[in-house]
């Protein structure tokens, strides 16, 4: 229990999957202009990557490993992760009309997020089990979540405001980024 | 101008894939620790982009339409997990310090931006030239971004000492909120110098502010053959 704790910590806040592994930055700049999309693809990404690290740990554990084809996950991981979303989105659309509406536009985006097959491959390197793999997925999914939402409240702050000609566009914004980074060395107090 | 020298030209300075398309920037930012780590791994796109192009021109006739994008995922997935096994057989220092971000060259925007904006549609010598281009344009890119930190961070560059002993590293910038500082002070300068890019002055601000991946390949092919006025 208290190693699934330390997990769970470690990759929400301590190792935030975007501002200090870099995963999934080009959505984190993408999708952050307005708190409700950014709240909406982080649901979505939290939903993807819950199902994605399910599905890729048992593949993995059950079927890649067994058969000594360790070498195929790369391509195994991105193909059922591309059908994954599809099937997602095919289900929500017929089966859940209100959660679809909600995530519906973001599902497709989250097929070239590099987070999710980066938490499938980061759950087999670090040879986790299956209760783990979950575990490290959420949270994961849940640190994305924070740092999008939070980045566009500052997003919406900053456009009022009267930035220099040469920082308008991009750079303000990662900069923005770099000090929410430094923000977040501060809870590698908590482990 | 020749065009297969022209598609080189295009690649590494009219269209540069991070100074000036702002594609591909997790590995932009997560592996220019260092110079060395840049060019790595500048160069292992490189190889993927060359081949993932040349191939993909060449079975264009025969990926049906709809099945287009799986198709061109399982080849660049194949040809990772090839320079995967590669470096770890022969550069086994340089597979450690880039990790993770090896197999995750599948899902670089670049990649599969340039698979369906360019090579769906050229022939494949032409294309794998075009990969060069693109390819040695992110390389110079990681390269110089990488070396920036190393001699803020580490005062070193490609390992070798430059600055004088009384220079107190910032040891910042090797860590994770300095890869973001030099990037945005590398953007800031190109709009000062009001440099050609996707992000500055001379786009409206729409764009200005819609950089970065939306994640959507469709729109920005789109996007970028309209930028090439084909």
């Amino acid at each position: 229990m208290k190693e699934l704790l330390v997990i769970a910590i470690s990759s929400a806040l301590v190792s935030n999957v975007v501002l200090s592994q870099f995963l999934g930055i080009c959505s984190f700049v993408g999708v952050s202009r307005k708190v409700e999309t950014a709240a909406g693809m982080g649901g979505a990404v939290i939903f993807v990557i819950t199902i994605a690290s399910i599905v890729a740990s048992l593949i993995y554990n059950y079927i890649l490993s067994p058969l000594g084809l360790d070498y195929m996950k790369t391509i195994v991981f991105i193909l059922v992760i591309a059908a994954l979303v599809q099937i997602v989105e095919m289900f929500l659309h017929k089966c859940m009309e209100s959660l679809y509406n909600a995530l519906g536009v973001f599902l497709p985006l989250i097929t070239t997020n590099c987070a999710v097959l980066g938490v499938a491959l980061t759950n087999v390197q670090n040879g986790y089990g299956f209760v783990q793999s979950v575990v490290n997925g959420v949270a994961t999914a849940i640190g994305y979540t924070i740092a999008i939402v939070l980045l566009a409240g500052i997003r919406e702050r900053i456009e009022g405001n009267d930035i220099p000609y040469s920082f308008q566009g991009s750079p303000i914004v990662l900069v923005t980024a770099g000090l929410m980074a430094i923000a977040f060395f501060g809870f590698s107090g908590l482990l | 101008m020749n065009k297969y020298v022209e598609r080189l030209y295009n690649g590494i300075w009219k269209e540069n894939p991070i100074f000036v398309q702002m594609l591909g920037l997790c590995p932009t930012l997560a592996v220019t620790t260092s110079a060395i780590n840049g060019v790595g791994m500048g160069l292992s796109s490189t190889a993927v982009l060359v081949c993932a192009n040349l191939l993909i021109s060449a079975l264009r006739h025969l990926i049906p339409d709809r099945v287009r994008l799986p198709g061109e995922i399982v080849v660049v997935a194949s040809l990772v997990t090839i320079v995967d096994m590669l470096m770890e057989g022969f550069l086994p220092s340089l597979y450690s310090a880039l990790g993770i971000y090896i197999p995750l060259i599948v899902v670089n925007c670049i990649i599969l931006g340039r698979a369906e904006s360019f090579a769906m549609k050229n022939t494949p010598i032409l294309s794998a030239f075009d990969g060069l281009g693109m390819g040695l344009g992110f390389t110079i890119a990681l390269g110089l971004i990488g070396a920036c930190r190393e001699v803020l961070g580490a005062g070193t560059v490609f390992g070798i000492q430059v600055t004088p002993s009384s220079f107190q590293p910032i040891s910042i910038f090797i860590l994770a909120p300095g890869a973001f500082f030099v990037l945005s002070m590398l953007t800031a300068l190109q709009n000062k110098l009001k440099a050609p890019c996707a992000t500055n002055g001379s786009a409206d601000k729409e764009e200005k502010e819609n950089f970065g991946c939306t994640g959507n390949c469709m729109t920005c092919a789109e996007h970028k053959t309209e930028g090439e006025g084909k």
